[in-house]
């Protein structure tokens, strides 16, 4: 397992990746509570980004709905957190399940019928759409008017419950992300991860290698399915509170692929280094407005437009090939 | 001896076209079997048929005593039927020895085994000084082997080639057809081949069937075939007969 995970990686790759994680590691200990919460948003980016990006990066199928996963997967755990009481690392066994089921339905309603490219997207939006009108009439979950989650002042964290201070919450969601990172990294050299790539270059051809497309296009869905459901488990812990309006909504899932695209879709520190740069530079850029005294509503919309623009016009691959490139670490697919 | 691949009055239409009508032809284990033919005579649909790409409207087609007509293009694979494109279908952003790799991975499922296993393909279809390029980077010739060297790594029992020479220089095609009689000498590979050079054609086939408006006209030896009053009138011109 631990040959496999090295398996490929340049010396250089592997030094430059433990240094992160090491100066990531003792961050809370240097950085206030903002940094921290900074640092946050991007690991979930990265997270849920990487999890997008196996559906689209590996295997080709472009979801424009991955919000209902994130949905799916925070309203599971937290339901089943203030209504029974269920701690969320139980739920989130429950919130992949249900998450992945309906991932099996869309693929399979998608890949039987040969539901494909752009037709595909617009269906995953249609199952977003869904669920969000859904749930704002869901009453046990609060429906339109929100469903919360008990906030108290905690004098000590509870990982067991979730509960605690961003520290806990920055170390929760480093974890997750390495853990992504790990797993999409041995996918990606084992016989499903060339599986994938294949029917993402040609499908056609795919098939005529005796490639069972349909079983493989459904083990991306269902997986990326339950990977972004974690997220969504996360997401209901830390923020507390969900809106329908605002978990389901559409700019949520084209919020959640922007990390990928700007990264580079189909490589590992795609979503990584477009999530850094995406939220990094959002932030540096309110903070300054705020420090010139400018309130401009939409500014963060615009910022993502503009470098989505820059990006596909100077770097069509992403960033991250070309920052490899530069850093001469390992090739442009990793 | 039983045939390895038997097709049975195979009709398929599309529309008004009526592009198979009625073909039957056995392919002998071991043997190299050529489908030859103007444009448009219903060789790539026959071929197609085969690779299950479509069901056939009529007729069946066994492979090694089993039925296989209707059949999924995956499954075809996975029985024993490795298959090219005309017009070639690499993954171009792969690097040339995943390609093959991939193909490989259908009988050896750890990705080690399957790397060892297409090095072999790579080197016989002289492709392994270029296999960390992207398969996008080849020139045509090169993307012809591939194809090959893919079809290959999955272990066929028979191997179907669609054109594999169209396109290629005479020095090439001489090269594609001394790789592939030496895998049909060495390993006893069955080869079902439509070609239109007839080079390659008469350098390799021992049988050579010959559609014209998707029916079959002759079927033979290649010397037979082109002496055929039928076959030259249809197909080759009275000059080719030289």
């Amino acid at each position: 397992m631990m040959a496999r995970l090295l398996d490929g990686v340049a010396g250089r790759g592997l030094a430059l990746l433990a240094g992160l994680l090491a100066v990531l590691l003792v961050v809370p200990w240097v950085a206030n509570d903002y940094v921290l919460t900074v640092l946050i948003i991007v690991f979930y980016s990265a997270y849920t980004g990487q999890a997008w990006n196996v559906m689209m990066g590996f295997a080709g199928q472009l979801s424009l709905g991955h919000a209902i996963y994130v949905g799916l997967g925070a309203y599971a755990a937290a339901a089943l957190y203030v209504h029974f009481g269920v701690a969320p690392w139980l739920g989130l066994a429950a919130a992949i399940a249900i998450a992945a089921a309906c991932g099996a339905v869309i693929g399979f309603l998608a890949f039987r019928f040969g539901v494909g490219g752009v037709y595909f997207a617009i269906l995953t939006i249609a199952f977003a759409e869904f669920a969000r009108i859904g749930f704002d009439h869901f009453r046990w979950v609060g429906a339109s008017s929100g469903f919360f989650l008990p906030v108290a002042n905690y004098t000590r964290n509870d990982l067991w419950n979730l509960r605690g201070d961003p520290t806990m919450f920055y170390y929760v969601m480093l974890a997750l992300t390495v853990v992504a990172f790990a797993l999409c990294h041995v996918l990606l050299k084992s016989r499903v991860g060339y599986y994938w790539q294949a029917i993402r270059e040609d499908e056609v051809a795919a098939r005529s290698l005796g490639i069972d497309t349909f079983r493989y296009k459904m083990y991306a869905i269902v997986l990326s399915a339950g990977m972004t459901a974690v997220a969504g488990v996360f997401f209901a812990f830390y923020y507390n509170n969900l809106f329908p309006e605002q978990v389901f909504h559409i700019s949520r899932s084209i919020e959640l692929i922007l990390g990928p695209i700007i990264g580079g879709i189909g490589t590992l520190f795609g979503p990584l280094v477009g999530a850094l740069l995406l939220t990094g530079l959002s932030e540096a850029m309110q903070e300054l407005l705020t420090a010139l005294g400018l309130d401009v509503p939409g500014a963060k919309q615009v910022f993502y437009g503009l470098c989505l623009l820059v990006v596909v016009m100077a770097l069509p691959g992403g960033v991250w090939p070309w920052l490899a490139g530069k850093l001469g670490v390992t090739g442009p697919r990793s | 001896m039983t045939a390895v691949l038997a097709v049975e009055g195979i009709s398929k239409r599309f529309r008004g076209l009526l592009a198979v009508d009625g073909v039957s032809f056995q392919v002998a284990p071991g043997s190299i079997f050529a489908v030859i033919g103007p444009n448009g005579a219903g060789k790539t649909t026959l071929f197609n048929i085969i690779a299950g790409t479509f069901a056939p409207d009529r007729g069946s087609i066994a492979f090694g005593g089993e039925r296989i007509d209707g059949f999924a293009p995956d499954e075809i694979c996975r029985r024993g039927i490795g298959r090219t494109f005309q017009l070639v279908r690499p993954f171009p952003a792969l690097s040339v020895e995943d390609n093959v790799l991939i193909g490989a991975m259908l009988r050896q499922r750890d990705p080690a085994s399957a790397r060892r296993r297409a090095h072999e393909v790579l080197a016989r279809l002289e492709l392994f000084g270029k296999r960390h390029q992207p398969a996008s980077a080849l020139t045509l010739p090169d993307r012809k082997r591939l194809e090959v060297a893919r079809a290959l790594a999955t272990d066929p029992k028979l191997l179907l080639l669609d054109e594999v020479m169209a396109g290629l220089r005479p020095a090439e095609t001489d090269r594609m057809v001394s790789i592939l009689s030496e895998l049909n000498r060495e390993f006893g590979l069955t080869i079902l081949l439509i070609e239109h050079v007839m080079r390659a054609v008469m350098a390799l086939a021992e049988r050579v069937l010959v559609l014209h408006h998707g029916a079959a006209i002759a079927e033979g030896s290649p010397d037979a075939v082109v002496r055929d009053a039928a076959v030259v009138q249809s197909y080759l011109g009275a000059e080719a007969v030289d």
